[in-house]
């Protein structure tokens, strides 16, 4: 961390005194410090809760009981889901927003920067309740990510605990995406119109109305989970006259909005580096606005294609069977501009275009088993299977944390002023796609032949597919150990980056110099 | 600027309070459109329709009860006649009494008319499976469970289920009634 701080340090020209060391990061409420310490934790939080996957997979090797105890085993599934989705994705975006947002709207900083600096420090202490939990009586929460009741009414202590975490970590994101909002509509430079703005701003702000839409509900529904545990509710306890049903209906009310909340501020990085290193300008700008809008409204009536099999009358899973498809129109848009800006165009395949072109491919492959999966006579077959994870592996590895991947790359030389290792990043990025599709492909076909999830043990069949994939595991696991190495190498030196970086890039943010200064447009510029 | 932030801060916590809301009302709401549409009864439906049943068809059935000679006990069934569609689940009850100062077991053997109904007639759950043991005096209700096959023919309107109790103790009238 103290690496980083001199690197802000020394281009800070004294504007007050600024306490030092972790008082200086506590305290800060700067937004690139603040960008910087997100990018920390969630950097973290990936370690740790991939060390949990890694527990799994090992675990899968061979069928039977060998490793873990299927307790400790189903906690470490819930756990490695609940860490990934708000400690890792949702942090790691919030920081590419408070770097990027500012800078690319010439924008000071942040409209709320005390607000900014709560946000972000109320995140470790969900961070330290939710690891905590591991080591108390009957251990962390081991009912699923998503919480279902009755086992999520029954557990003991850790289950407040993670509740009081999911509401900090709501919190801290409904007051990052307080910020967001306001920044973008008051805060953009003089003649940096809505429809001016880079993609990538505009994927945020659509974010930042799922955020604070879909946030209180699922604060609403962990609330009435902790009433029907403690103060003696019946919302969703069945003895006393309500209806667990009923929590999956207000859960994925929250959680559908919420897998697009992981995934759009991902087309946004996206979309900034394809025309970079395509040198054209992104195809069909403003048909990617409408496309994310749509996307995010769309995305308040799909929910209960996670509940086919709940016993739904046949008229509401034909709807949402037919909306749910429906979402693929303009993702598919997306991914045919995508595609169509590197028609033709001037290509060189520095690690964030590799990153993310692999980011267009795979991510189109999870749509598709997203669509299989949408179809209810065949969701019915694939609920709760492996073909389940292999789909929601292939949209958040592949989608998300690769577009991460390629922004930090992209990034990088703009936040700490040198290159990183172009040799090291392209290993990176070939050992990551590689391990990704070993570990994840294979799962479709366990998904199909009937593997189901969320199962410490399995039946002998399924042997092979499942030691492929837990090869691929730990071949991507440990390869995100150079990406650590990558990234701690390019703070502490490497060959000077220009302003620019790249020399198809286009913005603001490639006008001020490398590292960006601690203070950037005080003077708004202004956009002709 | 500071003002239009503060504005909009304004109208966002209102926003988050209002979706916290809502989450609530989602609550009410959930249990208003199961109501009105039925479509928690929907699913009841689906769960426990029989899809054997034949609607178009319509038999009689008699409920007759008889007692050996040798046994004290009272015995009739709660409705004489019923009428059933071939596939349907059927639930009727017999009522026996044991009239004697002391206990008694008794057992009771079906019979059909026509007999040859006997092959359709599929019970699910019977008082005659077991021997039954009365105190004196006391009074019992039974029921017994049944599915009038599908396959049956469809001359057949009206089938018979006779019982008769013999008491297990004594040597009953007739050795050879079959059980069913
Ligand atoms: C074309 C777009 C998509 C379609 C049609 C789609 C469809 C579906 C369906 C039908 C399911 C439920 C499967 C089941 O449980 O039986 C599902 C699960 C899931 N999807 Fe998608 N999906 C799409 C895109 C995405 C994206 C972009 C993300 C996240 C970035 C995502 C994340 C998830 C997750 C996490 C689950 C599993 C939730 C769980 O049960 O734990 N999906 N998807
Ligand atoms: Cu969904």
């Amino acid at each position: 961390m103290s690496d980083v701080a001199h690197a802000h340090g020394h281009d800070d020209h004294g504007h007050h005194a600024h306490p030092t060391g972790f008082m200086r990061w506590l305290t800060t409420t700067n937004h690139k410090d603040i960008g910087s310490l997100y990018l920390i934790f969630a950097l973290i939080m990936l370690f740790a809760a991939g060390a949990m996957a890694l527990m799994i997979r090992a675990e899968l090797f061979k069928p039977g009981l060998q490793l873990v105890h299927p307790d400790f085993f189903n906690q470490l599934t819930t756990m490695h889901g609940l860490i990934m989705i708000f400690g890792v994705i949702m942090p790691a975006f919030s920081g590419f927003a408070n770097w990027q947002v500012p800078l690319m709207l010439g924008a000071p900083d942040m409209a709320f920067p005390r607000m900014n600096n709560w946000a972000f420090w109320i995140l470790p202490v969900a961070g330290l309740l939710l690891m905590a939990s591991f080591f108390l009586p009957g251990g962390a929460v081991a009912g699923g990510w998503t919480m279902y009741p009755p086992l999520f009414i029954q557990g003991g202590i850790s289950y407040d605990l993670t509740i009081l975490a999911v509401h900090i970590m709501g919190l801290s994101s409904i007051m990052g995406s307080i910020n967001i909002i306001t920044t973008i509509l008051n805060m953009r430079a003089p003649g940096l119109t809505l429809m001016k703005m880079p993609l990538f701003v505009w994927t945020w702000l659509i974010t930042a109305y799922l955020l604070i839409a879909t946030m209180p509900v699922l604060a609403g529904a962990v609330t009435m989970l902790l009433t029907d545990r403690n103060f003696g509710t019946h919302f969703f306890n069945a003895a006393g006259g309500g209806d667990p049903v009923m929590f999956q209906h207000i859960f994925w009310f929250f959680a559908h909005p919420e897998v697009y909340i992981l995934i759009l501020p991902a087309f946004g990085i996206v979309s900034q580096i394809i025309p970079t290193f395509a040198r054209k300008p992104l195809f069909g700008y403003a048909s990617m606005v409408y496309a994310t809008a749509s996307i995010a409204i769309l995305s308040f009536i799909v929910w209960a294609h996670h509940m086919f099999t709940v016993g739904m009358p046949v008229a509401a899973q034909l709807f949402f069977m037919f909306s749910t498809m429906l979402i693929a129109v303009p993702t598919g848009v997306k991914v045919f501009n995508w595609v169509a800006t590197m028609w033709r165009g001037s290509m060189t395949f520095e690690t964030p275009m590799l990153f993310a072109i692999a980011f267009v491919c795979l991510f189109t492959i999870g749509g598709f088993s997203g669509l299989v999966l949408a179809i209810a006579p065949v969701d019915i077959q694939l609920h709760d299977t492996y073909y389940v994870v292999a789909h929601f592996h292939y949209v958040l590895v592949s989608g998300a944390l690769f577009s991460i991947f390629a922004g930090v790359y992209y990034w990088l030389p703009k936040w700490t002023g040198h290159m990183y290792s172009e040799t090291l990043g392209k290993w990176h990025f070939w050992l990551s796609v590689i391990g990704m599709n070993i570990v994840f492909f294979p799962m479709h076909f366990l998904g199909l032949a009937g593997m189901p999830r969320r199962i410490p043990d399995y039946a002998l069949q399924f042997t092979e597919f499942n030691q492929i994939a837990t090869v691929g595991a730990f071949i991507f696991g440990f390869s995100q150990l150079l990406f650590l190495a990558i990234v701690l190498k390019t703070i502490k030196g490497g060959a000077k980056a220009t302003s620019k970086v790249w020399e198809g890039a286009e913005g603001l943010e490639w006008t001020v110099p490398s590292p960006a200064p601690y203070h950037t447009f005080e003077t708004a510029p202004v956009i002709k | 600027m500071a003002d239009g932030n503060a504005k909009m801060l304004t109208k966002l916590v209102v926003a988050t309070l209002a979706m916290f809301g809502f989450g609530f009302a989602m609550v009410p709401f959930y249990y208003k459109i199961c109501e009105v549409t039925g479509i928690n009864a929907g699913d009841e439906q689906t769960l426990v329709r029989n899809t054997q049943v034949d609607p178009s068809r319509s038999v009689t059935i008699q409920f007759d009860a008889n007692v050996n000679e040798t046994l004290p006990w009272r015995f009739k069934p709660e409705v004489r006649t019923m009428t059933v569609h071939p596939g349907q689940l059927v639930q009727v009850e017999y009522v026996v009494t044991n009239t004697s100062a002391h206990p008694i077991v008794g057992q009771a053997v079906p019979s059909y008319g026509p007999a040859r109904a006997a092959a359709f007639f599929k019970k699910i759950e019977c008082f005659c499976f077991t021997p039954q043991t009365l105190a004196a005096g006391e009074t019992r209700r039974m029921p017994v469970m049944f599915v009038l096959d599908p396959a049956v023919e469809s001359e057949l309107h009206t089938v018979t289920l006779s019982y008769t109790f013999f008491d297990t103790d004594k040597q009953a009238v007739t050795g050879t009634a079959k059980r069913g």
